[in-house]
């Protein structure tokens, strides 16, 4: 009879062994579910962890993890503040997509105009669009008591039908051939988030990424809005008697994820993926879900999370054009992730204990 | 425009059993002291593997049947997780939802475009020929009688049975009841294996019935109003079929009025269902008192056993 007993203390050896044994748990698994497909499954394996960093085809590969990195990092940096505290934004993928409608059609409203404001103007309107959506949650979490998870949820739909009305309506590029989609950012350069250095796949958003990265380090460890949100998120009755006011722990922890999210998908359709289409939201803002708990919330391990996320994304691809497997299978493999993540996280606050039976 | 009331208040219904199917279950879920977030994820394991079970087998009630068994075979997952191993409840619905819809996509990658056995009609007597009523009322499949049936069922269960006196008291007082030799862990996997059974006809009636075809990632929020629709409902049985209908009306007018070329961008029409939700969220809690009245005492709260 295997029994759990509490820690004193959570194990610091197993916050960091929890995410790796979690990553080994679903290679076995996913391996599995290779074979079940009819595929070689270390050639598999091996396809989405190695190729995409020391294969053959890796130069042009490591590029591509970056930019798939950097959003998930800068949305996970986000949430992770409001996860710690208890305030599940779930939405972020609808501030995604506002930050990239709102910071876009600033830029597009500014066509051609060529000056070196626009882009900054651009990256503050995203910002501002992320933000200002995720206000809708928390005011209404704040004023009427309304869930916050559910609310940003249904958020993230009306934001996909408002991208899908602003690109066949206001947004529709007019020099175009009335398809869905808006003016390439990449024939307008003022407002082109372009790759800084041919091939390596940095563009502002990974560099902004590794500020926030710092930022959100300095902020949880040696500052007291990091120290009042582990509070919060602990203690939420100490933390209401030290002054903390919960509501301007929701308002701020969302508004935090929203602007960051925003501002990611400002980078992400000026660069990247270079206008706004249907098809441009890619499930980022669900994906830095599992970043933001991968790396146990905590900056440098969304770093990690991250780039790991990013990897299995490029690996994903790798598998899906040569092994001729199906995109929803590293889907599959992501969510695997996250799954045996929380089913070893329970070895930070419990030991096993294996006893006889009749012992009990 | 050209709007029957007949025909809106009939496809009113068959747009809002998915939904109150999925709900009933969560509910259950719910009143047992458990937050499942994971029913989106259900629903749509549902609408696939009962899509699948239903176009090789020719039959939409083995169709339903595998349905609910993937739904409880999933939410196992997460019964595990949250029970035995004492992980998060946000988190691993989060994971199931995750999981599900990518697990689906991947089942379902070799099934889109194809069609569903159709649904027969339910027999009542002839009933169907009467002006006004039998089309609305008798003129419909199995499932949609079954999930108004399931809801009769389960207030009957909740108000009236010593099962439902301890499931709810698993769910106001867990350590109470655990006191009391009730077995909280066990009765918390049953209520959530019943949800998932629920949701995962749900999400068939989505894919054999309401489409109907298999699209990836079709169940389009559709778990997530379920939730929603549990708070709307105050968690009381009656008032889901209330909520779901209500939802099921607010969709069905705005398809209505997109097919009648009302004069407004679909994509626009096409949010109101989450907008109609969302307003109904925040009119059901903003009285705080009455809100937390209402709620399972326990909800969400992780139970482990001190010795």
């Amino acid at each position: 009879m295997i029994r759990l007993e509490p820690r004193t203390n959570p194990s610091q050896a197993m916050i960091i062994l929890t995410p790796i044994l979690a990553v080994l748990a679903t290679m076995v698994v996913g391996g599995i579910l290779f074979v079940t497909l009819g595929k070689n499954p270390f050639e598999a394996i091996r396809m989405i962890f190695w190729d995409p960093l020391l294969g053959e085809h890796a130069f042009y590969y490591r590029g591509q993890i970056l930019v798939k990195a950097a959003p998930l990092i800068m949305i996970a940096l986000g949430l992770s503040f409001g996860f710690r505290a208890g305030i599940w934004n779930i939405g972020a993928e609808g501030q995604f997509i506002m930050g990239a409608v709102i910071g876009g059609a600033t830029g597009l409203a500014l066509y051609p105009l060529n000056s070196f404001i626009v882009f900054p103007l651009m990256i503050v309107m995203g910002a501002l669009g992320g933000f200002l959506w995720a206000m809708i949650p928390a005011f209404l979490k704040i004023r009427f008591n309304a869930n916050e998870i559910l609310v940003s949820l249904m958020l993230v739909y009306v934001a996909f039908n408002f991208l899908i009305g602003m690109v066949t309506g206001p947004l529709r590029n007019p020099d175009g051939f009335n398809f869905p989609e808006s003016r390439s950012f990449q024939d307008f350069p003022a407002a082109h988030n372009p790759e800084l250095w041919a091939g390596t796949g940095i563009h502002l958003g990974v560099l902004s990424t590794l500020g926030f990265v710092i930022l959100a380090y300095i902020m949880i460890t040696r500052h007291i809005f990091g120290f009042n949100v582990r509070l919060a998120g602990q203690a939420p009755r100490a933390a209401k008697f030290a002054g903390v006011s919960p509501n301007k722990m929701i308002a701020i922890c969302l508004g935090l994820s929203g602007a960051l999210a925003g501002m990611a998908g400002l980078f992400e359709v000026t660069g990247p993926a270079g206008k706004l289409t249907t098809t441009f939201p890619l499930g980022y803002g669900f994906t830095a879900i599992i970043v933001a708990f991968l790396g146990r919330l905590h900056p440098i391990g969304i770093l990690l999370a991250g780039l790991l996320m990013a990897v299995t994304y490029v690996g994903g691809d790798i598998i899906q054009s040569q092994l001729s497997l199906p995109k929803a299978s590293i889907q599959v493999f992501q969510g695997m992730l996250l799954f045996f993540l929380l089913a070893v996280d329970v070895l930070v606050n419990f030991r096993l204990r294996i006893s006889k039976r009749n012992s009990k | 425009m050209d709007i029957s009331i007949v025909s809106l208040l009939a496809t009113l219904i068959v747009a809002a059993t998915p939904i109150l199917l999925a709900a009933t279950g969560e509910l259950i879920v719910e009143k047992s002291g458990v937050l499942n977030l994971g029913v989106e994820g259900m629903m749509i394991i549902g609408a696939i593997c009962g899509f699948i079970a239903a176009v090789n087998t020719d039959s939409p009630l083995i169709g339903f049947i595998v349905a609910a068994l993937a739904g409880a075979a999933l939410s196992l997952l997460f019964a595990v997780l949250t029970q035995y191993l004492l992980a998060n409840q946000v988190a691993s619905g989060l994971a199931l939802t995750l999981f599900g819809l990518g697990l689906s996509a991947l089942l379902g990658h070799r099934y889109s475009g194809i069609r569903p056995p159709s649904s027969p009609k339910m027999e009542w007597f002839g009933m169907a020929e009467l002006p006004v009523v039998g089309p609305i009322f008798f003129n419909h499949d199995m499932m949609v009688y079954f999930s108004i049936f399931l809801v009769l069922m389960v207030w009957v269960f909740l108000k009236f049975t010593r099962g439902g006196l301890v499931l709810r008291a698993v769910g106001e007082n867990h350590d109470a009841a655990h006191a009391l030799g009730y077995k909280v862990i066990r009765i918390r996997i049953l209520a959530i294996m019943f949800g998932g059974a629920c949701a995962g006809m749900g999400g068939a009636y989505l894919s054999l019935v309401r489409v109907p075809q298999w699209t990836e990632g079709m169940t389009a929020g559709a778990g997530w109003i379920a939730l929603a629709i549990v708070v709307f409902a105050s968690w009381k049985p009656w008032r889901l079929i209330l909520g779901a209908y209500l939802f099921g009306g607010v969709t069905i007018l705005q398809l209505n009025l997109q097919a009648n070329g009302f004069d407004m961008p679909v994509s626009y029409l096409s949010m109101a269902p989450y907008l109609v939700t969302i307003v109904v969220l925040v009119i059901m809690s903003s009285d705080r008192t009455r809100a937390s009245l209402n709620a399972p005492a326990s909800l969400g709260k992780i139970f482990h056993a001190s010795s």
